[in-house]
Formats: C-alpha cells, sequence, structure tokens
C-alpha cells in the first residue's frame, strides 16, 4: 500500500508542476453531484483495506478506496454501524467519497452528519506531504480540527488517504409508524413537536400525504413511543429507508416528470410549507427538502431568494443547467476565506478545481 | 512558565486613546489596578498584565475594537469567564483583552425550533437554565459550567461528563456570527443543518480565539431525560475497571455518564464530599443511565450485569437523586479537592485509546517516583479523556518546574499510545511545546495556513496554540517524520 501512496505524492507533484488539474475519484458513484468535473482522473480505488477497527473504541480507519460495503459488513457483524447512514449511490461508492461528499442519510437530524463523526484523516495535500490531523479518540482539540472539514470539502484540500470514523452501536430494536392522510403543514408542527420531547426518533419522511416515523433504540422506548404515537407499524421498513437514502423512491425517479431536476433544499426544521408550486418530499424532521423543479436561471432565481427568505440554502443536487450554479453562492468574505483556505493546501490549485465553486 | 513582561506606558496611552475615542469611557481598562484581575485564567501559574482590556456592549463595540487594532497593528486576546485552563485566555503586555463579560444576554430561546440563541459572555449554565421551563438543555456540561461561558465554550470544543451520548461544543452549535479582524461579520453554519461551502463552523469551534470574534451563537437544545440513575461499581485493579468499560461498549450500550476514579481520587475526595466511595477499591465506576423510567430500568438491568460479569467487586445502584448527586459529587469535585490536600495542582487533559488505559496508568505510577511527585487521576473513560491531578506545593524551589516537567511526560506518554495531549482544555500556553511533539513541520504548516486564511494580520490571540516552526525547533523536540518519539529530549528541567 505504501508505493500506492508514493504513486499518488509523484502524480500530485507532477500535477503541481505543470499546474495540470487531478479530478480524484473513489468509486465515481457521485459524478454527477458538485459544478463540474475536470483533470485526470486519480483513481483511489487500489488504495483499499481497513486500517484499524476496534469495537469497543467505537471508532473504524479505513483507507480511503475501501469500499462502504466492506465497512459496513465489518461494523454489522461487531453490532455497529455508521450512524450518518450514507448514501451508496451505486455498488462502488468508497468510504472516501462518502466523506469527502459529505452527504448525510434519512439518521442524519437525529444522530448526526458525516462531520459529527470523523475524528481524524491523512491527507495528501498540494505539495505531496501527507499530513496526520485529529486521531482515533473522540475527544481531540490539539490543533485546528482539520478533519472535519474535509467532510463535504469534495476533495478540494487535498486527497483524502485514510478516515478514522466513530461508530455507533446499532439500536435493539426499530420500527416505523405510518400516519395517512398528514397534510405537509400538520407534519412539519408534529415532526418538530416531536423532536422536543425525549422519543427515540432516528428518521422521518413526509410525501403526498403520507408521513413515516422510524423509531430507534431500547425495546421499552419504541414501544412506549408506538403506544404513545399510534398510527400503523410499516412491515419492511428498512427497504423503505434504503429507497429514500439512496433516491430509488418513486418522487427521485420522477416518473410524472422525468425531465425535473431535484433540488436539495437545506432549511431550519419550523419553515412551514414552502410553496413553489412542484412536489416536495421532506426529510430530517423538516430540515431538508426534497423539490422536483426545472434547473433553469429562472426557476433557480425563484428557488433560491425563497429559501435564503426562509434561513436556508438551496442546492440544484442532480440534473438541471449546472450553469445556474450548483450551490448556493457565499457571502464575499467567506467566499475570500475559502480562497486563501485552498489556496493553503492546494497552492497550484489541482485539486478538483471548480467540484465546489 | 514565561516571565512577566512589562507594559510600555506610552503605548498604553495611545492605544487606551485610539480606543475611548470610539468606546464609552467605561468599556476601556488602561490602569493596571483595573487590568490586573485579568492578568490571567484558570492556569494561573502564568500570569502577564494586559496592555488594555476593552469590555464592549454590542456587535458595533467589537468591530470599532477590531478596527483600532488594525490600524494600530495591536494584538487581540479575546476572553470569556478566564475559566479555562490552558491559559489560551493569557493577556500580552502589547495587546488589548476584549471581554465577553458584557455580552451576556440570551436573545431568544425558542421552544418549538429547540435552539437558543445566545451573546457568547452567556454562561454554559444560564442556557439550561432559561430552557428548563420547556423540558430542554443545553447537552455539553463542562465541570466549570456554573462559570464558564459559551464564547469559552465555542474556543475549547468544551466537552463534560456526558459527551460520550451527548457530544462536544461542535456538535451541538449550529451558527456562530463572527467579526473577523477585517472587519467583516460573516456567520459559519446555521439554522438549517448545513451550510454551502467548505464547513467553517467544524473549524471554528476549538479554534482558542485565533480565527474570529464571537457576537452570537445559536446552540441546539435538547429534551431533558425523565429520569436518570448511576451505577457506583468497585474493582480491584484498574485494568479489570479499565477492561469493564470495554465490556460495556461492547454490549452495545452507550451510557450517559461513563467515569472513572483510582484511589489517590477517591481517598482524596472522600473526607471533603463524603460521597460514599469504596475506599479499597483500586478504582471507582461511574456508570449512568438516562431516559425514560422504563429505559433507565431496562439499561441499569444489563450495565449491571455487564460490569458484573467483567469482575466488579462491588456494585451500588442509586436509588434516588439525592443518592445520584452525592455519587457524583465527588467525581465533580475531584478538583476543588486536589485543591485542598496539596497547596498547588497541575490539571492534565491527555486523550487516550481507552485500551491503553491500565498500560498508561502503570507508566504514570512510575513517573511519581521519578519526579518525586504524587498524581491523581480521574478519566472520562467512556472517550478515553484523563485529567491525571499532579500534586506539589509551588513554594518549595524546583515542584513547578517538575510538575511541568511531569505533565510533558504524561502528554508524550498519550502521544505514543495513539492518543492526543489535549482532549478538552485546549493548547493554550500551555502545552504549546506538546505540539512539537504531536505534529511534525507540516502539519503545523497547514494549521498557520488555516489562521491565515481567516486572520491574514496575525492579530488574533497570536502565539497560542500553535508552535512556529522556530519555537519547535529550539526545543530539539521535533518529531522526525514518520519515526519514533525522541523521548530523551521531553523531561525538560
Amino acid at each position: 500500500m505504501q508505493n500506492i501512496v508514493e504513486q499518488f505524492q509523484e502524480a500530485v507533484r507532477a500535477a503541481a508542476r505543470d499546474k495540470r488539474p487531478l479530478r480524484i475519484r473513489g468509486g465515481g458513484t457521485r459524478d454527477w453531484y458538485g459544478q463540474r468535473l475536470e483533470g485526470d482522473i486519480l483513481a483511489t480505488r487500489d488504495y483499499t483495506g481497513i486500517v484499524d477497527y476496534e469495537p469497543t473504541e467505537l471508532v473504524i480507519t479505513a483507507r480511503c478506496g475501501t469500499p462502504l460495503a466492506e465497512i459496513e459488513a465489518a461494523l454489522a457483524e461487531r453490532g455497529q454501524m455508521l450512524a450518518f447512514e450514507p448514501p451508496y449511490f451505486g455498488a462502488g461508492a468508497t468510504i472516501g467519497g462518502a466523506i469527502a461528499s459529505g452527504l448525510s442519510g434519512p439518521r442524519r437530524a437525529n444522530s448526526g452528519a458525516v462531520r459529527d463523526f470523523v475524528l481524524g484523516c491523512k491527507l495528501l495535500d498540494g505539495k505531496g506531504d501527507v499530513l496526520t490531523f485529529g486521531g482515533q479518540v473522540m475527544k481531540n482539540v490539539a490543533g485546528y480540527d482539520v478533519s472535519r472539514l474535509q467532510a463535504g470539502a469534495l476533495g478540494t484540500l487535498g486527497l483524502l488517504l485514510e478516515v478514522s470514523v466513530k461508530v455507533l452501536p446499532r439500536a435493539p430494536r426499530e420500527a416505523t409508524l405510518v400516519f395517512e392522510g398528514v397534510a405537509e403543514v400538520d407534519a412539519i408542527r408534529r415532526l418538530n413537536e416531536w423532536a422536543g420531547q425525549p422519543l427515540p426518533v432516528s428518521a422521518s419522511c413526509w410525501h403526498g400525504g403520507m408521513l413515516a416515523l422510524r423509531l430507534s433504540g431500547a425495546n421499552a422506548a419504541v414501544d412506549a413511543a408506538i403506544r404513545a404515537l399510534g398510527g400503523d407499524v410499516m412491515p419492511d421498513c428498512a427497504r423503505f429507508w434504503e429507497s429514500l437514502r439512496e433516491q430509488r423512491h418513486a418522487f427521485f425517479e420522477g416518473k410524472h416528470d422525468p425531465d425535473a431536476a431535484v433540488w436539495r433544499l437545506s432549511v431550519p426544521s419550523t419553515v412551514g410549507a414552502i410553496v413553489l408550486g412542484s412536489p416536495q418530499l421532506i426529510e430530517w424532521g423538516g430540515a431538508q427538502r426534497w423539490l422536483r423543479a426545472p434547473g433553469d436561471a429562472q426557476t433557480a432565481e425563484r428557488i433560491r431568494a425563497t429559501v435564503r427568505a426562509c434561513g436556508g440554502h438551496a442546492t440544484l443536487f442532480r440534473g438541471g443547467d449546472k450553469s445556474v450554479g450548483v450551490f448556493q453562492p457565499l457571502a464575499r468574505p467567506v467566499a475570500a476565506i475559502h480562497e486563501r483556505l485552498k489556496a493553503g493546501f492546494d497552492p497550484a490549485g489541482i485539486f478538483n478545481p471548480g467540484r465546489m465553486y | 512558565m514565561i516571565p512577566a513582561i512589562p507594559v510600555d506606558p506610552e503605548r498604553r496611552r495611545a492605544v487606551a486613546a485610539a480606543l475611548r475615542a470610539v468606546l464609552p469611557a467605561r468599556a476601556v481598562l488602561a490602569d493596571p489596578e483595573d487590568t490586573r484581575p485579568y492578568e490571567c485564567d484558570g492556569l494561573a501559574a502564568y500570569r502577564q498584565l494586559p496592555m488594555v482590556v476593552t469590555l464592549p456592549d454590542d456587535e458595533a463595540q467589537v468591530l470599532a475594537i477590531l478596527k483600532v487594532c488594525r490600524e494600530l497593528d495591536v494584538p487581540i486576546v479575546p476572553r470569556g469567564a478566564g475559566t479555562g485552563l490552558s491559559g489560551g485566555a493569557q493577556p500580552l503586555a502589547d495587546g488589548v483583552v476584549i471581554s465577553t463579560a458584557r455580552l451576556n444576554r440570551i436573545l431568544r430561546v425558542e421552544p418549538y425550533a429547540r435552539t437558543a440563541v445566545v451573546q457568547p459572555g452567556v454562561r454554559n449554565l444560564a442556557i439550561s437554565e432559561a430552557a428548563a421551563p420547556f423540558n430542554l438543555y443545553y447537552a455539553p456540561d463542562p465541570s466549570s459550567q456554573i462559570a464558564c461561558t459559551i464564547g469559552g465554550n465555542v474556543a475549547e470544543n468544551s466537552g463534560g461528563v456526558h459527551c460520550l451520548k451527548y457530544g462536544l461544543t461542535v456538535h451541538n452549535v449550529l451558527r456562530v456570527r463572527v467579526c473577523t479582524i477585517e472587519g467583516d461579520v460573516i456567520e459559519l453554519g446555521g439554522e438549517s443543518l448545513d451550510a454551502p461551502g467548505l464547513d467553517l463552523l467544524a473549524v471554528f469551534i476549538g479554534s482558542e480565539g485565533m480565527l474570529g470574534i464571537v457576537t452570537e451563537v445559536t446552540v441546539k437544545l435538547v429534551p431533558k431525560p425523565a429520569q436518570a440513575q448511576v451505577i457506583m461499581a468497585s474493582f480491584d485493579d484498574v485494568a479489570t475497571g479499565g477492561n469493564a468499560v470495554a465490556s460495556v461498549i461492547a454490549a452495545g450500550i452507550i451510557p450517559a455518564g461513563l467515569e472513572m476514579m483510582d484511589r489517590t481520587s477517591s481517598r482524596m475526595v472522600e473526607p471533603f464530599v463524603k460521597a460514599g466511595y469504596d475506599l479499597d477499591a483500586a478504582a471507582i465506576l461511574l456508570c449512568e443511565a438516562d431516559g425514560t423510567a422504563l429505559e433507565v430500568a431496562e439499561e441499569i438491568a444489563r450495565m449491571t450485569e455487564v460490569l458484573r460479569e467483567a469482575g466488579a467487586s462491588a456494585i451500588t445502584v442509586s436509588q434516588s437523586e439525592a443518592e445520584r448527586l452525592r455519587f457524583w459529587s465527588g467525581r465533580k469535585n475531584a478538583f476543588p479537592a486536589a485543591g485542598r490536600i496539596s497547596p498547588d495542582y497541575y490539571c492534565m487533559d491527555g486523550t487516550i485509546p481507552r485500551k491503553q488505559l491500565a498500560h498508561v496508568l502503570a507508566r504514570i505510577e512510575e513517573m511519581e517516583t521519578t519526579f518525586g511527585l504524587r498524581c491523581a487521576n480521574v478519566f472520562h473513560a467512556g472517550d478515553g479523556n484523563m485529567h491525571p491531578l499532579i500534586l506539589f506545593d509551588a513554594n518549595q524551589p524546583g515542584e513547578l518546574e517538575r510538575a511541568e516537567a511531569f505533565g510533558a511526560a504524561i502528554l508524550a506518554l498519550c502521544v505514543e499510545v495513539g492518543g492526543t495531549i489535549t482532549g478538552e482544555h485546549g493548547v493554550g500556553v500551555e502545552k504549546i511545546d506538546s505540539m512539537c511533539v504531536q505534529f511534525r513541520a507540516q502539519e503545523l504548516d497547514a494549521f498557520f495556513a488555516v489562521k491565515r486564511a481567516f486572520d491574514p494580520r496575525m492579530l488574533l490571540n497570536p502565539n497560542k496554540a500553535i508552535p512556529t516552526l522556530n519555537r519547535c525547533a529550539e526545543l530539539g523536540s521535533m518529531r522526525v517524520s514518520g519515526g519514533v518519539l525522541p523521548f530523551a529530549h521531553l523531561p525538560r528541567f
């Protein structure tokens, strides 16, 4: 494995010398995500393997090219999981891609995001140096938290060689309650009220009048919640949550309007119905709303203005015309900090240029 | 320990005058009589009189102070309650302190959104008190929570005894509003669950006041558990206790709190708080469950079984809230108890992989002989964060230096076993030399790149937390790339 790192270093140094961009690629299952792809592919899939897994320390360390499926299988064997429930978006998904894309699944609002579980990393910077940040322990305030910064950085600050992630035990019991005929505004209100009570909620979804609530926890807690909340228990619920996580749910397949883009609206959970005239699917207790709408400039303008007024931001998640800007533009001083950080970690600007902004 | 530097009176007059021109008179302190209370934080062995202290009332005044400092090229040290243990708020002889003492308003508590918006000078506990009528609270509970401020918690990424289950400051802060050194007001994070761009909030939290001045914080509030119960388990040796912790985690349980004390600690606190600790046990483990009555009963039964199987010599479960608090009181009063039996104590803060506990404690015991000082150990067993308390008497010549060398040796040991030099107290000035043990030149360079990205003028809390390469080179303790720790250099007398 060491010679693979040396090859990476060589590739990076050569690219930096020639100012030739590199496109970091793991499983390639989320090539569609982000602003644009540019540069020669730097493939990470061969740099694979779980380096250390200590179930009683609640930490797993793996090389970036390790298949997500391999990691989740190793954890499942010991009754543990990645609590941010990362999406795969295809068979070859790697842990490096899962961290770099920073995308979290249905459990996000209750357990935390990718960044909440990153404990440490080895990063290959734009000069070809291997840097080590954080570690394998949960509490660590030595130096700035550069490891968490990599979650969602889309590889723009360097090649994430290795990552240490906190893991959690699987709950002894999981069940999903379904409530039919619930109006959007009522669903949002209920989700926020439930979140203020000590209930073992682990995921939620509203779409087209159906509200689904996943409960995970101690047997007693899940049973008590089922009795208190009512609703019907959904059979085979794992498949339902997986279809949301992987965006294979009918809403995302877009049978009615296959040309519409998928927009992701990240808003305060308490924001009422956001009326944009297109179908929506709500997750994360109201904090993540998916919208199927055109991805043209005029629509983008309207969506962004509306969502900004709600205190949130909108991402052109999949499809559409990327020239409208995939990610919400940053305030000028924040953008300046981004530029200086990028220049610090990647002085020649070779890593995934333009993938984020 | 660094000798204090005298303040240049000419410079002080000029800077104070410039600040008084833009601030109310009461917001600027320059007389040594008035600035004396700011000469140190919780790391009281290090003292330095600041040049000027400012006490802004609002964000506009913070921006005015930053403008003056920018124009006159004056470094700035932000300060909350001054309870920090690593000297992060230690003033500079040529610097201005920005105290958040008057930025102390709770702006909003939103029970429906489960958030609170507060100014940085609001005390940690005050947030939970304001949220209590809604059955909500702010989860991170550092033991200084009665006094420490949320601004300080953001700077240090503070934890507490419940962070295994509820997380650190970084997991519980949604948004900060920050004045940059350039005079811009920026927001990092947001009231939604993420923000566009890089996760600057994650890097800002725990940055020890070196990246910007916080003027507002939005925190997450969580539902108060209906009930909590704690198990007190005794162990005949520390290794068995450490293994018991691993067994609890392996059983799939995340206790609300999981703390361990060695015999030196329990004997130290017992006369002080009368917690009813088993003074013959080599180690005592406190293991808490919280939730609904049914959940707690289920979890306590499982944990009791696991602890018994793991070799606990005695197990007591709290039968009332009063008894639960009594069991905790000993652990929470370990620091004051150390102050009671010893003229001085030095609190360390390394984190280690839990499996290394027995090994590390044995090595610390050896070091007691090497350095001729006693050490009591309290341990956040759930997350591997240890707080060895080195007992010494600063009035005895050489004891402070020996205590510091003992501390540095413990931190080097933490790094050696795969841990870190600070879990929650920060680097500040105290552990800046130990940073040279944990990081190499390339990483320190990257930290400076982060610093310059936010503070290109290098005026915010300079010379804290991240050592320059020169400093490390002078220490002669730079790690060789990929090599082993040069331990020979470490005990610095």
